[in-house]
């Protein structure tokens, strides 16, 4: 190690010494690191079923995208990159460390121009960790970015905690940057010929520093930096696992077992089929133990960087839920409930305990959460879990059992009769213009038009429904409708929780589709379109309308007449269609396909639109809130200058008319499907240019 | 605590029109949806919290035919303990007193501590639990809205009264007791507790078992009997608005104002 100035004997004791404490701190380290992981772990293994292991290169596929890649973190520009330079110091510090605590850092046999261009990167990771450290300290301290408040609800905020592992970071860089900067000192004392240490770098520095401190204390400092390094890297290692630094150990297995498929519910329990569901004694989650493995992995993971919550629509209006501390609680309770020492009491019922009906009822399954997470923790599945878990208890709030049993027997929320269902196309000035065929038996077609409940029984919403049939009437598509044997689609049923009920309205709709012989079906409703691709099985392709229109103006079939009126259009992303399906562009080129159309987006567009105030079920639900979403959404579009909201759901057209009244908003903003504006827009007889001039001039 | 609740199959009127069938005597009933009476539903989630405080059981009893099975179904799958299904023919056409016959002779086979009914059923009079109480000589409690048991001999009820006042009474066991609803906030029953009950046995005894003399009950011994039934005209009271939602909307708040609704 230390060319000394000792004698041999000396040296060569202080060296087995060292060996040994170094020794001694190794095995303990590795020790206390490997106990304590026993003992997380051990409620994984009490967990419920997941099925994880399956294409496992599209899982190392997301790995090298989203942990190695660090994908989402630049989505908060700041805090973003300096993850990301925090990261790739570690990534290639942990090659240096390991080699450090292995002894292996002198006898590393690599090629002189490798090792030095690897001293370069190393020297300059250090200083940059070290940096962010300093920047992340002032951040938690001075800046305080608001979304790593707690509100007083969830407990106290625990910034020294944050402070004191970041801390411990840069005490590893610095015990690592003095190991190398004192034997740098010492040598360039001896005259002897210097290790490089890279320019203005931690080290580098702090070699000026220790330039005239004795050789003795050099030795010492050398020795120190060593053991300072070994220490606190061992402290870290067993410390993490108490609190968010956990995610350093976790994220890698997070990243890679993460959901692969958007829209999809995860299965009651896993491995078990639909038809042996009744044997399942209790559905859902009602205790710790009935999460998956994975998702209290999850819980482990979550680094508490508030994204989720900075995002969640329901926080946003002061709804008593908060995705950041789902997580984080859950997680206090599986280290309350699993300790280090002692045995581990489990059972408790969570909900009443841990979380509250309110708090699990406020979720609107947007999807926001689970689009910002840089970990990829779920949260929609948890939510439904825990919904199932209280459907099971018969723990349903009153406001949702009326339309709950309305779905039972009627097949839809509000109770209305099935020989209705198809009424919307018989008015009376309607039918004369555009006749729809109903399948049942007598007629075929090449497409169903899957019309869902809201859009069958509510007067504003039929219009969508003639709208969307004229659109398909217009491009000459032989289509018809399933009238009274189309019972819901059930989307929000599974999503609140009622799997029973969803399977048993999915399989008399699956029944009613094949009966029909359609080959493809088409819906204007995004919960519809989920249900049908995600959610049902072995039925023909299901199109949302804003493909099949965005197909048929890239094809040059479908021509529209120019807007003339001077209004300004922003399209609000319905989160079916957007975030779980990724349907982001089809509405927008169709939008933009009309003449004279003058778009803004929202600041909060695409993968990050801001949700209505949630659909299906959620319409009956009454949430506790300070105001309503939809509210703030037909805000953010006054912000962007916008007075239409264009839209691409039956939802979202509830919620943001509603909104538009209650912002005060009426006369000076206005909503329209995209649907709806198209039927307005289409030009039926191909123009001659002459009488294009007219109408715009008209 | 042995609880009995006399429950009823009625149309839900939230998910049905009615209509007045073409005789002019009774509503259609070809596309009905049928539930359980919504103040029984009530009753029986009283019945349940109170044996999950002291203990006992809740049996849920109606009298109809095959297809009022669902409804004790149902119940079971709520939580209900037994359900019992009175069906004979010879009930049919029963009146409200012919029905309490029927019950009355249920309740003198069985021992119940407390019987529990609907204040009133959706297409009925509010007259089966008074009645039954008169005739087994029990105490009676109408539009009970609150239940504490004092001990295994007597019950404090709170009752709504007129302009929302509660009144606060001691009663002695055995007793009859109409629920109100609001009194609790009934669990969910979803079809997976209905399939989970499916085979539960439900007993169906008939007017023999029960010792019922045929001709106590039935359409026969029924003293009230329904002539008519119609859907009121609509007075001149009545001021139909006609207009868009929202102008309605805006009438309704003026019209309000201007009577002194709104302040």
């Amino acid at each position: 190690m230390v060319e000394g100035i000792q004698s041999v004997p000396q040296v060569a004791s202080a060296l087995v010494q060292a060996r040994i404490l170094f020794l001694i701190i190794h095995v303990l380290g590795v020790g206390c690191f490997g106990y304590i992981m026993a003992r997380r772990l051990a409620p994984l293994f009490r967990a419920e079923r997941d099925l994880r292991f399956d294409r496992p290169w599209e899982r190392l596929g997301k790995v090298g995208k989203f942990w190695l890649g660090q994908w989402r973190h630049p989505r908060y520009r700041g805090a973003g990159i300096m993850h990301i330079l925090v990261f790739a110091g570690f990534i290639l510090l942990a090659t240096r460390a390991f080699a450090l605590v292995l002894g292996l850092a002198d006898s590393v046999a690599v090629p002189e121009s490798v090792g030095h261009i690897y001293d370069v990167v190393k020297d300059y990771a250090t200083t940059i960790v070290f940096l962010c450290m300093a920047v992340a300290v002032f951040r938690r301290l001075v800046l305080k970015p608001p979304r790593y408040a707690v509100p007083t609800r969830y407990g106290k905020g625990h910034p020294a905690d944050a402070v004191f592992l970041l801390a411990l970071i840069a005490l590893l860089m610095v015990g690592d940057s003095l190991f190398a900067a004192s034997k740098v000192a010492f040598q360039a004392q001896l005259g002897q010929r210097e290790d490089f240490l890279a320019v203005l770098s931690l080290p580098w520095a702090l070699k000026h520093v220790l330039l005239s401190a004795s050789l003795p204390a050099l030795q010492e400092i050398h020795f120190g930096g060593f053991l300072l390094h070994d220490l606190t890297f061992f402290f870290l290692l067993c410390y993490r696992p108490f609190g968010i630094q956990f995610h350093v150990e976790t994220s890698l297995f997070s990243v890679f077992f993460a959901k692969l498929d958007r829209g999809t519910l995860k299965p009651v329990r896993w491995g078990v089929p639909d038809d042996q569901l009744e044997q399942v004694k209790s559905f859902g989650v009602k205790t710790f133990e009935n999460f998956t493995w994975k998702h209290m992995l999850d819980f482990y993971s979550c680094a508490d960087c508030g994204r989720c919550s900075d995002n969640c629509p329901a926080n946003a209006v002061g709804r008593p839920l908060s995705p950041r501390f789902l997580t984080i609680k859950a997680r206090d309770y599986a280290f309350r409930h699993y300790p280090m020492f002692g045995k581990a009491t489990n059972g408790q019922a969570l909900i009443g305990n841990l979380y509250a009906e309110d708090e699990i009822w406020s979720c609107t399954t947007c999807g926001a959460c689970e689009e910002e997470c840089p970990l990829l923790v779920e949260y929609i599945d948890k939510i439904v879990d825990l919904r199932r878990g209280m459907v099971d208890d018969g723990n349903v709030p009153q406001s949702l059992q009326k339309p709950l049993k309305s779905l039972e027997s009627r097949g839809n929320p509000y109770g209305k009769m099935e020989k209705k269902k198809a009424d919307w196309v018989r008015n009376k000035e309607f039918e004369p213009t555009c006749k729809v065929k109903i399948l049942d038996g007598k007629n075929g077609a090449d497409t169903l038009y899957f019309v869902d409940s809201i859009t069958s029984y509510d007067d504003r919403m039929q219009s969508i429904g003639r709208a969307t049939v004229r659109i398909l009437d217009h491009l000459g598509v032989n289509f018809g409708i399933l009238g009274g044997a189309e019972k819901d689609s059930g989307h929000e049923v599974r999503r609140f929780g009622e799997e029973t009920l969803f399977m048993a309205l999915r399989d008399d709709n699956v029944e009613a589709i094949k009966e029909s012989g359609v080959q493809r079906i088409v819906t204007a409703d995004p919960h519809a379109y989920n249900a049908l691709k995600h959610d049902y099985k072995d039925i023909p392709p299901v199109e949302h309308i804003s493909q099949v229109i965005a197909r048929e103006v890239k094809a040059g079939k479908l021509k529209f007449e120019p807007t003339d009126n001077g209004s300004v259009y922003t399209y609000h992303d319905p989160c079916y269609l957007g975030r779980h399906n990724q349907v982001y562009d089809d509405p927008r080129d169709v939008l933009d396909a009309i003449p004279g159309m003058k778009r803004v987006e929202m600041k909060r567009c695409r993968d990050r639109s801001f949700c209505c105030g949630g659909g299906g079920l959620m319409l009956f639900y009454e949430p506790k809130e300070e105001q309503r979403i939809g509210v703030r959404r037909v805000e953010m579009a006054a912000e962007a200058g916008a007075n239409v909201i264009v839209t691409a759901c039956p939802f979202c057209m509830v919620n943001i008319e509603d909104a538009i009244k209650v912002a005060g908003l009426e006369g000076k903003m206005t909503a329209i499907d995209l649907a709806e504006l198209v039927d307005q827009q289409i030009a039926r007889e191909a123009p001659k240019e002459s009488e294009t001039a007219v109408l715009v001039g008209g | 605590m042995e609880i009995l609740v006399c429950a009823r199959r009625v149309p839900d009127t939230s998910e049905n029109e009615i209509q007045i069938n073409p005789a002019g005597n009774d509503i259609e009933r070809d596309d009905l949806v049928y539930s359980i009476n919504e103040w029984d539903n009530y009753a029986v989630e009283e019945a349940l919290q109170i044996v999950a405080r002291v203990g006992g059981s809740v049996t849920v009893v109606t009298v109809g035919g095959q297809d009022d099975e669902e409804i004790l179904r149902r119940e079971m799958a709520m939580g209900a303990t037994h359900g019992v299904l009175i069906a004979d023919d010879a009930f049919a056409g029963s009146d409200a007193r012919g029905i309490a016959t029927i019950l009355k002779a249920f309740v003198q086979k069985g021992r119940y501590d407390l019987i529990l009914t609907g204040v009133q059923a959706d297409d009925g009079g509010a007259q089966v639990g008074g009645m039954l109480a008169a005739m087994l000589d029990y105490p009676f409690a109408s539009l009970v809205n609150g239940i504490e048991v004092l001990d295994a001999k007597k019950l404090k009820v709170t009752r709504e009264i007129a302009g929302g006042n509660r009144e606060v009474s001691e009663i002695d066991l055995p007793c009859v007791l109409s629920i109100q609803t609001g009194i609790n906030e009934p669990r969910y029953v979803g079809m997976r507790g209905i399939r989970q009950v499916a085979s539960v046995p439900i007993p169906t005894p008939s007017a023999a078992e029960l010792g019922i003399d045929p001709a106590t009950v039935g359409h026969a011994a029924a003293k009230v009997k329904r002539v008519d039934y119609f859907v009121p005209s609509l007075g001149k009271g009545a001021e139909m608005l006609e207009g868009s939602r929202e102008e309605n909307i805006d009438k309704v708040i003026e019209l309000l104002a201007a009577k002194g609704g709104l302040k």
